[in-house]
């Protein structure tokens, strides 16, 4: 096989009450990403080390570390790209608290994903729903969403800020709530509990969460911001205002 | 014995892939009190890794599809040793079942008139598979993740079943433990739906991730219940080969549905020489005919690339087996020369990413190396068409973990429609079952206590063996000696080696303490790899014949008299024996959609 060499691993390891890094001499082939060599320890020097994974191939979002600083996906991260004259440092994502070694709690991600108001389709016609492909595009990007929650980590609001968790669904959900707005069928309107439960307010834009995006989905441009704007629309434009009222007048509704 | 938690409930699923999510909703939704129990976090089970789509005569594309050529296709795929009933009320109910996920909010891609598009796979006469790009597995995932969240069914995620318990005959719950601190979790259901998924982690070369190791399988034999056709392992025909490190991992079949072909180191398209008989009427022998095929449905024959799996991949291991291979020991498989850049990033844009991240290959520009790779499992649970119960009273089964639906060979699209069609059923009959049995039943205290004792003993032992070191080994023997082509001296060989392996097993050792430790959870998972493999192995030594996935050297031939009979795998004083059962005989009006051409 093509070219083996050997690097040091300088992986955290600890749990809730502390720890610290340690180096890992180790073997790195050719071709291999940071979790083929987390694996390799494993297999080979450190049987416990925890270590989150499933597909191994950008597809389930499991791995997410920071390496050397960088969020990233583990399964995703070629060993080539980086300096392998000096260690590599593997530490578990920041934001959310630590269970053993590179395993986070990310409970916080699923217990704000219970809070978003399920979708609600339109009646389907009896012929079934018929969509444009154009139409649903946008939505099609914000579901190429693994739930790495490396956006989630990297989000300034909470990530030296746990007291901002409680009313800050983050990136990840705020593009499942442009999901569900921008959906051609759903008759929802989050947009009062987006701004005043879910802190859409609190993002000002830095675009942090789009670039470390391994799916490289628009968070910012394509999710966040026309979902302040469509918040903006409903709470301060009069005309918008005027005119949405006519129309549910219209059309028998009450707000 | 240490107190554990208790928890319990009408139906608990376990596995949280598309078949468990589905199951759950529809008991959830018949109003019994449901968990569902998985290893990993919520929307990572394997249905996430699905790429090319879910295959459902929806007529949308060609009008002249319906439930009977979907049928037909499916029996013929699985060299007609599928349940014919489990395999007609699949291709009835999946058009019913993708058109529900759109309710529930699925977006899959759309025709110019805005319905939904069908996207061709090999085996399937018409284009049949509802999709989004080459990522079909993760919008399903997440809209079934979506809707089960909303509707009040309890989720114990990372927790792992080591044991089902039983009150007598009848199933009582399922014992494990939490493995984020270790500790053990009880769990009291009169009905248990299994929706594990497969086993292709007990394979070296394998598309499928560290949860694939059997558990559902095993759990399954070990408390009672019937496993057939667990000889038909199918090896995926494209998987990278190149580099090392990414052997294995998936390249959807869509690749050739879109108009990809297979080429040899000398650029010889050799799928034309390996046109089986049953395929010859169907199948097209020129390039000519095969290229006009991608434009003129009706006057040319589908690509011999688009045969079933089985056929595709056997095909490639000859090649390479002939020293037509490619330098890094597989085949091409090329689109680059066929389609223009754009419309490649646009219909496999996943595909396009992986390459080019994992590999440094531009599949616009170049040909991709692939060869074959452990993707799934025929063979499982015994279950009843209608029901998908399992031969234990209580127990259910669905998705890839369930027996039958695909006989001998699965086509590529069937496994989605399946989890979601059977992933129904057992939730609606498991809900249905709970009811009726009303009273809660009892495992014994001391089931749990021995489960507990026996799962904690690695940490027992101060020295002993690697468990990383027995998986090893166990994925060396079946990739070597019970893979895609097998004889009964390899096969005794396998079962020599994992008998070793067994005993070696019982001395797999753990080190550090019982929070979140891969190690320990490696040893306990070595007790359903081991099951798996060794069932593998007997049922394939039983069958002295090749179909589908089983392809015997010794035995190259189809045999009529096994066409007849599902190997089935059951235990006597917990040890598993083979033994063999006739197949159901197909009723004479769909033998007769079948033989249709």
């Amino acid at each position: 096989m093509a070219g083996t060499s050997t690097v040091t691993l300088r992986i955290w390891r600890g749990d809730a009450t502390g720890g610290g890094f340690e180096d890992h001499e180790v073997e790195v082939s050719s071709g291999e990403v940071v979790l083929d060599v987390l694996h390799r320890i494993q297999a080979t020097q450190a049987p416990d080390l925890a270590v989150r994974w499933n597909c191994k191939a950008g597809r389930c979002g499991s791995c997410s570390a920071e390496v050397n600083g960088m969020p990233r996906l583990t399964c995703m991260t070629r060993m080539n790209i980086l300096d392998q004259t000096e260690p590599i440092t593997v530490a578990p994502m920041r934001t959310f608290p630590i269970i053993k070694d590179l395993v986070t709690n990310v409970s916080f991600n699923y217990e704000m994903a219970k809070r978003v108001p399920a979708f609600q389709p339109k009646p389907k016609p009896p012929e079934g729903y018929r969509m444009a492909q154009q139409d649903i595009e946008r939505v099609q990007e914000f579901r190429k969403c693994i739930e790495c929650f490396l956006c989630q980590n990297v989000c300034h609001v909470i990530r030296d800020h746990e007291e901002n968790k409680p009313q800050f669904a983050g990136p990840r959900l705020f593009i499942r709530y442009a999901e569900l707005e921008m959906h051609p069928l759903d008759t929802g309107d989050r947009r009062e509990l987006l701004q005043a439960q879910m802190g859409l307010g609190l993002c000002n834009i830095t675009k942090c969460c789009s670039e470390v995006c391994p799916e490289e989905i628009h968070i910012t441009d394509n999710g966040i911001i026309p979902l302040k704007e469509r918040v903006v629309d409903r709470r301060y434009d009069p005309i918008a205002w005027l005119g949405r009222k006519i129309k549910m007048r219209r059309s028998g509704r009450a707000e | 014995m240490a107190d554990h938690e208790v928890h319990e409930f009408d139906v608990i699923v376990i596995g949280a892939g598309g078949a468990g999510l589905r199951a759950a909703i529809e008991a959830r939704a018949q109003g019994a009190k449901t968990a569902i129990v998985c290893k990993s976090l919520l929307g990572k089970a394997h249905t996430v890794m699905a790429e090319g789509g879910v295959a459902a005569a929806l007529g949308t594309v060609y009008p002249e599809d319906n439930w009977k050529v979907h049928f037909r296709d499916t029996m013929r795929g699985g060299k007609m040793l599928n349940n014919w009933r489990l395999a007609q009320i699949h291709a009835q109910e999946a058009p019913e079942r993708v058109l529900e996920l759109e309710e529930w909010g699925a977006l899959w891609d759309r025709t110019e008139d805005g319905r939904v598009l069908q996207r061709d796979f090999g085996g399937h006469r018409y284009a049949r598979l509802a999709h989004v790009g080459d990522r079909t597995g993760l919008e399903m995932i997440r809209i079934l993740q979506h809707k089960a969240v909303s509707m009040d069914i309890a989720v114990f995620m990372e927790c792992t079943i080591v044991r089902l318990l039983k009150d007598g005959d009848r199933i009582a719950g399922a014992f494990g433990y939490w493995r984020e601190s270790g500790k053990f979790v009880e769990f009291k259901a009169p009905a248990v739906v299994l929706a594990t998924g497969g086993i292709g982690k007990a394979y070296k070369i394998t598309s499928n991730s560290w949860e694939y190791t059997g558990d559902g399988h095993a759990l399954g034999l070990w408390a009672g219940a019937d496993l057939i056709d667990m000889e038909f392992v199918q090896f995926h025909p494209t998987g990278m080969v190149w580099p090392p490190s990414v052997m294995g991992i998936l390249v959807t079949e869509g690749v050739r549905g879109d108009g990809g072909i297979l080429r040899n180191e000398s650029g010889e398209r050799f799928m034309f020489r390996c046109i089986p008989e049953m395929f010859k009427a169907e199948t097209a022998d020129t390039e000519e005919e095969a290229d006009r095929w991608f434009t003129d449905r009706k006057g040319a024959r589908r690509p011999p690339d688009l045969l079933p799996r089985d056929e595709v991949a056997r095909a490639i291991v000859a090649e390479i087996k002939e020293g037509r291979g490619t330098p890094h020991g597989g085949v091409y498989l090329d689109i680059a020369s066929r389609r223009d850049p754009d419309y490649i990033t646009r219909r496999l844009p996943g595909m396009y990413h992986q390459f080019k991240e994992l590999a440094d290959v531009d599949i616009t520009k170049e040909p991709m190396e692939i060869g074959p790779t452990c993707h799934y499992v025929m063979g499982g649970l015994k279950v009843d068409a209608e029901t998908a119960a399992a031969t234990v009273p209580g127990l259910f089964a669905a998705g890839e973990v369930a027996g039958g639906m695909h006989g001998a060979n699965r086509l590529g699209g069937n496994s989605l429609s399946d989890l979601l069609v059977f992933g129904r059923r057992a939730g609606l009959h498991g809900a249905g079952y709970a009811r009726s049995i009303g009273a809660r039943l009892e495992a014994t205290s001391d089931q749990c206590e021995e489960i507990a004792r026996d799962a904690v003993r690695p940490f027992d032992r101060s020295e002993g063996e690697n468990p990383y070191g027995i998986q090893k080994e166990l994925q060396d023997t079946m990739q070597t000696l019970v893979g895609i082509i097998r004889t009964e001296e390899e096969l005794l060989k396998a079962l020599d080696r994992l008998g070793e392996l067994k005993e070696r097993a019982t001395h797999a050792v753990a080190e550090g303490n019982r929070l979140y430790n891969p190690g320990w959870h490696l040893a306990l998972d070595l007790k359903s790899l081991l099951t798996v493999s060794e069932v593998t192995a007997l049922a394939a030594l039983e069958r002295k014949e090749s179909r589908g996935a089983q392809t015997r050297d010794d035995y190259p031939k189809m045999d009529p008299e096994f066409g007849k009979v599902n190997v089935v795998i059951r235990t006597k004083d917990g040890e598993p024996y083979v033994d063999q059962a006739p197949l159901e005989p197909l009723p004479q009006d769909l033998r007769e959609l079948v033989e249709a051409t």
